[in-house]
């Protein structure tokens, strides 16, 4: 490995400082005691006590979490049956067609998943709210579940089901003891991205959140738009640990199964 | 026999999601693009697409989209080739991934400051003597922090190419006498152009879709294809035109897909990133 030059070393040092620089700008002012992101004033922590006397607030973050969990839970589930769906398909052809299919949302624009989605509930009648945010939130985290799945599957040796199945394993303790341990750490990938991809979605659930319910993302531009407020500066200080626990803990699942670091949505 | 029956079993909730969210909404999306806000069947949305408004708005997405995608290639291509010469390469390339993990609304707040009138980047160009610019609400600022958001989706699949490189190939190219820039041009950019095209569609096509930042940025000044559907369909409440646009970004969607589908040999596999 040759070393880098002092030209590359600071061609990466800006790209990084211009990568983390409105992070810690936004984390730097929360502790501002001014009103905005330009004085710093004073040190304070009370745009922290502010975000958690909210009440409101706190019941957003509680919807964001809840949505998320439960989305990556049922997307979770959904995707392996997926995978596992795809993995048993003798048909090359119906194969390569199913997982085109499968791949249309992850390609797919945000807004268009939003307003066919939109559509779609007013159609069939559900009401905007709580269901509709999490069911697209489910819907569009399958896709993810199956592609982390998926390779794992055929990596998998098929001798290991025959083998089971000749030493007198039931169809249920193949699965159970067999399929499901090997393919372990690709349904915890799987898993982990459904949840940030929940976590970090703005635009679908912009279009399909009714008036009463709201999630951070969606709290968040509105605060935006009306201007700047510390209060967000703290919540992203907040978020900001969380995020990193979270990627330090994907890193770690990451790091035992070798997975390819597949990226978050924007 | 076994796995025949383990299929039957296990396909039905994924089919029943595929049939649901997958191909009604684009059917749907289909459908609504032929009514009007009265609910008649009608073409009158294509034929407004074509109109001059529409077109503008379409021509000016893909400059958008296309500077965009351009601008981050440029800065994304050098950072991934200088990662994988670093030491701990997968570190550096995790370190560069984090801030893509940041709620996107939060990033693009940070910037309202940020560029702001009182804001540091103000602050430090009327310290360089040049005087307070308006920054916020321009086209500079719009594709700036787009740039800035989707840089990370850019790095990764070149890195993955890159990384996956034969090392000897670029030996063996220096060997033969070939200069940098002449290895680079024939042998490393030929090898990894298949990250390259990974990287354009997964920028390119959000691009054309963005709609928060043009709102929270560019001040409702630029309006993209994204911009228009969430307009007709949350503002206007006119879903017939906001399908007809739909349609066409779909179809916009698939010739990008097209053009930037990788050949199956090539070096790169990466994970897709949204």
């Amino acid at each position: 490995m040759e070393r880098l030059g002092k030209l590359p070393k600071l061609y990466l040092t800006i790209v990084f400082i211009i990568l983390y620089a409105p992070i810690f700008y936004l984390i730097f002012y929360s502790f501002n005691s001014g009103g905005g992101m330009s004085n710093f004033e004073e040190f304070t922590w009370e745009h922290y006590a502010a975000v958690f006397e909210d009440k409101r607030l706190i019941i957003i973050v509680l919807n964001t979490i809840i949505i998320a969990l439960l989305s990556a839970l049922l997307s979770t589930t959904i995707g392996v049956i997926g995978a596992l769906a795809i993995y048993f398909m003798r048909n090359k052809k119906m194969r390569n067609a199913v997982l085109s299919l499968n791949n249309i949302l992850m390609v797919s624009p945000d807004v268009i998943i939003g307003a066919s989605f939109l559509i779609l509930f007013t159609m069939i009648g559900v009401k905007l709210g709580f269901a509709s945010v999490l069911i697209s939130h489910i819907a569009f985290s399958i896709p993810i579940v199956v592609i982390m799945v998926l390779p794992k599957l055929s990596e998998m040796n098929t001798s290991l089901i025959d083998a089971a199945l000749d030493l007198g394993a039931s169809r249920k303790d193949v699965m159970t003891r067999v399929i499901l341990p090997f393919i372990k750490p690709g349904i915890f990938a799987g898993f982990f991205l459904a949840l940030t991809y929940s976590l970090d979605d703005f635009a679908v659930t912009f279009f399909v959140t009714g008036n009463g319910f709201s999630t951070l993302s969606v709290e968040i531009y509105s605060m935006a738009r009306t201007g700047i407020s510390l209060t967000i500066n703290a919540l992203s200080g907040l978020i900001f640990i969380v995020t990193v626990a979270l990627v330090i803990g994907y890193y770690a699942i990451n790091r035992k199964t070798k997975m390819p670091l597949a990226g978050v949505k924007k | 026999m076994n796995k025949s029956r383990l299929r039957s079993i296990y396909s039905i909730p994924y089919t029943a999601w595929i049939l649901l969210f997958v191909l009604a909404p684009i059917a749907l999306i289909v459908y609504y693009s032929f009514f009007d806000l009265a609910g008649n069947f009608t073409l009158a949305n294509y034929r407004n697409f074509f109109t001059s408004v529409y077109l503008k708005l379409t021509i000016s997405s893909f400059w958008y989209a296309f500077l965009i995608t351009f601008f981050s290639l440029l800065i994304a291509y050098p950072t991934a080739y200088l990662l994988t010469k670093t030491k701990h390469k997968h570190l550096w390339l995790l370190l560069i991934i984090i801030p893509s993990w940041i709620n996107l609304l939060l990033k693009t707040y940070a910037f309202i400051g940020l560029m702001g009138l009182y804001g540091p980047l103000n602050a430090f160009l009327e310290a360089v003597g040049i005087g307070k610019q308006q920054i916020l609400f321009t086209d500079f600022s719009f594709v700036f922090v787009s740039v800035y958001i989707f840089i990370p989706f850019m790095i990764l699949p070149i890195f993955n190419a890159l990384d996956k490189l034969n090392p000897a190939l670029i030996d063996a190219s220096r060997d033969l006498g070939a200069d940098s820039w002449t290895t680079f041009r024939r042998v490393i950019w030929p090898l990894t152009t298949n990250g390259v095209k990974s990287g354009i569609q997964v920028v390119f096509i959000p691009a054309l879709s963005l709609f928060m930042i043009t709102r929270l940025i560019a001040g409702n000044k630029i309006i993209t294809l994204g911009t228009a559907i969430e307009q007709q369909f949350l503002v206007t409440q006119n879903w017939g035109m906001g399908s007809t646009i739909a349609v066409f970004l779909i179809v916009f969607m698939f010739i990008i897909m097209l053009v930037t589908k990788g050949k199956e040999k090539g070096a790169s596999d990466n994970g897709k990133a949204r």
